[in-house]
């Protein structure tokens, strides 16, 4: 087991390595300076001023020395300041919004698993019956929906139409006045629409995948042992077909998290969501690109966190993974 | 073989539809000019936001250009961005494949290290961040959609490329002393297409999909040219007076994915003949 993590470990820092590389010299080969950002839009600005500014932020130098450079601040995780107005420091401009959508998607992996695997594993057990043909309609229409434009339906019915539910932002505008459970009440009422959006791509890809991965499972001969040896029917799913066809949806949510962390952008913009996609979509708009470089080397490393967390639960799940 | 194909594809209900369903949606694009009643930038500014009605059948927008005639000449944008990334995708893909699956050893290994790292960025993410750099424009979103999904079909060419290449016609053709260059496209190419062609179906949904979210952000196609997702845009804009801005190129995105989806699982069927026994 100790094996296996350290050279998951030392895989995992390789790739975030190479993420950085890639992400680093595509930007900096990418026409246009970023310093441009900053010249552009000061017309008495002087070649000597400019090259000053080159200086500054290391462009005159090869651009393997300038990687080891930002490597090695970004080590102490000084991504330097935005480029942006405020000029605040990389580092606390992402770390206040990272919780924002860690948490929302945590909670859209939350929905995931609680509705797509009951589901895939219930069309499973009643193969082409009337329910498993609904769920698999339902499977192709959630697969196919924009979930932006989904979210700008349901924004509309529940919004603007029926008042239900607000349309934008975290927090009401007396949030601070209300009470415990006024509180929770009114960050569940903003989140429900944004955290339902995230995960129906997910619902219906892992429910679909439940589905295929459990007929296979019900299909060997162990199960056919289980069964015949009088096991109740609720007893040789749950107990002897689950583990075996839980494995590859394990690995399946791991692959998922790139696109949650990705998807972000989409459905904060939409809800105007204080979190890292709004501020990525922000700092592409006025390509800051500090904030860039930044926010990817974070989305990188919570998406490898959420691989390795995968791996951990496919090892707790499956005894032989730990043995290898 | 093609004849079992078109028996099992012809009977799939699903995938029958998916294909007739894309075809009309190529036709729709093709003969924009001709059917869509008005020009795509033609404003008209006594009716301007205009609920759909007898002049403007799917309404206008908030400047007065007639819904229906840009969303005939969006699904152009959407079916040709869809058709070029995948095109970009397959052929990254194949290549790496099978260079991978081919020659094995520390190209394999390099090729794979550099698939794990491409699959862990957030795509999105990544595709946001080159397009801030080198600019929205349809010719940019088709290259950059194309560069970010090869992964897949890397992955599933390699594979076909392990199994093969073990095979006796492999082992002959090379004993007969065929280069590489000719084992690999004359021989383990074609036959390795069944995998890739599903996957290229399904990856225009996705290329369909990721177009419309970029331009609906404002950082796909750029407006005047008309794209399902910057219709969107006005509508979400809009959202509280003119629900036909926000309805109407949604399901426009919604069919043109969900037939690209069919028409993919259908091939799935029909082309997998470990899936023949199970139905």
């Amino acid at each position: 087991m100790l094996f296996y993590l350290s050279k998951r470990i030392t895989e995992i820092f390789v790739t975030l390595i190479g993420i950085t590389l890639l992400s680093f010299f595509i930007i900096h080969l990418a026409p246009g300076k970023p310093t441009d950002v900053l010249t552009d839009l000061n017309p008495k600005i002087t070649p000597e001023a400019r090259a000053r500014l080159e200086k500054y932020y290391g462009l005159d130098k090869p651009i393997i020395i300038q990687y080891l450079l930002w490597a090695k601040r970004v080590v102490k995780l000084d991504f330097g300041d935005s480029f942006s107005t405020d000029s605040r420091p990389v580092w606390e401009k992402i770390k206040e919004r990272v919780p924002v959508t860690v948490s929302i998607n945590l909670l859209s992996m939350l929905l995931i698993f609680m509705i797509a695997i009951p589901v895939g594993i219930s069309s499973a057990t009643h193969q082409y019956s009337l329910y498993d043909k609904v769920t698999t309609v339902g499977v192709f229409l959630g697969f196919a929906m924009p979930a932006f434009w989904l979210g700008i339906l349901l924004m509309m019915l529940f919004g603007v139409y029926l008042h239900w539910l607000p349309i934008s932002g975290l927090k009401s505008m007396n949030y601070e006045t209300l009470s415990a459970g006024g509180k929770v009440l009114d960050l569940a009422k903003h989140l429900a629409l944004p955290v339902f959006v995230s995960a129906l791509g997910g619902i219906a890809g892992i429910s679909r995948y439940m589905r295929s991965s459990m007929l296979e499972v019900i299909r060997q001969d162990y199960i056919v042992t289980a069964r015949a040896k009088g096991l109740p029917e609720s007893k040789v799913i749950y107990r002897h077909a689950l583990r075996n066809a839980l494995l590859p949806i394990i690995t399946l949510l791991g692959l998922s998290v790139p696109g949650l962390i990705g998807g972000s952008v989409i459905f904060e913009q939409i809800f105007s969501i204080p979190g890292m996609g709004q501020l990525f979509w922000m700092s592409v708009m006025q390509r800051d690109y500090p904030l860039i470089m930044g926010l990817l080397t974070i989305g990188a490393i919570l998406t490898l966190i959420g691989n390795m967390l995968a791996d951990l639960c496919y090892a707790v799940v499956d005894p032989r993974i730990r043995r290898r | 073989m093609s004849g079992i194909f078109y028996e099992r594809f012809g009977h799939n209900k699903l995938a029958m539809t998916g294909s007739v369903l894309v075809a009309l949606l190529f036709l729709a694009a093709l003969l924009a000019p001709v059917i869509s009643p008005y020009e795509p930038d033609h404003i008209d500014r006594y009716h301007v936001l205009e609920p759909p009605g007898r002049l403007h059948p799917l309404g206008t927008d908030d400047i007065g250009r007639d819904v229906l005639s840009r969303m005939l000449y969006g699904a152009r944008v959407s079916l040709s961005v869809g058709f070029v990334a995948v095109g970009i995708a397959t052929f990254i893909g194949m290549i790496m494949g099978a260079v991978a699956g081919y020659y094995g050893g520390i190209a394999d290994r390099l090729i794979m290290r550099f698939v794990d790292v491409m699959l862990s960025i957030p795509s999105f993410f990544f595709i946001l961040a080159v397009i801030a750099f080198v600019g929205p424009s349809i010719w940019n979103i088709m290259i950059i959609i194309g560069v970010t999904s090869w992964m897949g079909v890397a992955r599933l060419v390699r594979a076909e490329f392990l199994t093969l290449k073990s095979r006796d016609y492999i082992l002959a053709a090379r004993a007969i002393g065929a280069s590489d260059m000719r084992i690999i496209l004359r021989h383990m190419l074609p036959n390795s297409l069944a995998p890739v062609i599903i996957s290229a179906v399904l990856g225009i949904a996705s290329a369909v999909l990721l177009e419309s979210s970029l331009s609906f952000l404002g950082l796909g196609v750029q407006p005047p040219m008309p794209s399902w997702g910057n219709i969107l845009t006005a509508g979400k804009a809009n959202i509280e007076i003119a629900w036909w801005l926000s309805v109407f190129p949604g399901v426009a995105i919604l069919i043109t994915v969900l037939s690209y989806n069919l028409l993919g699982e259908g091939l799935r069927d029909a082309l997998d003949p470990r899936l023949w026994e199970r139905r």
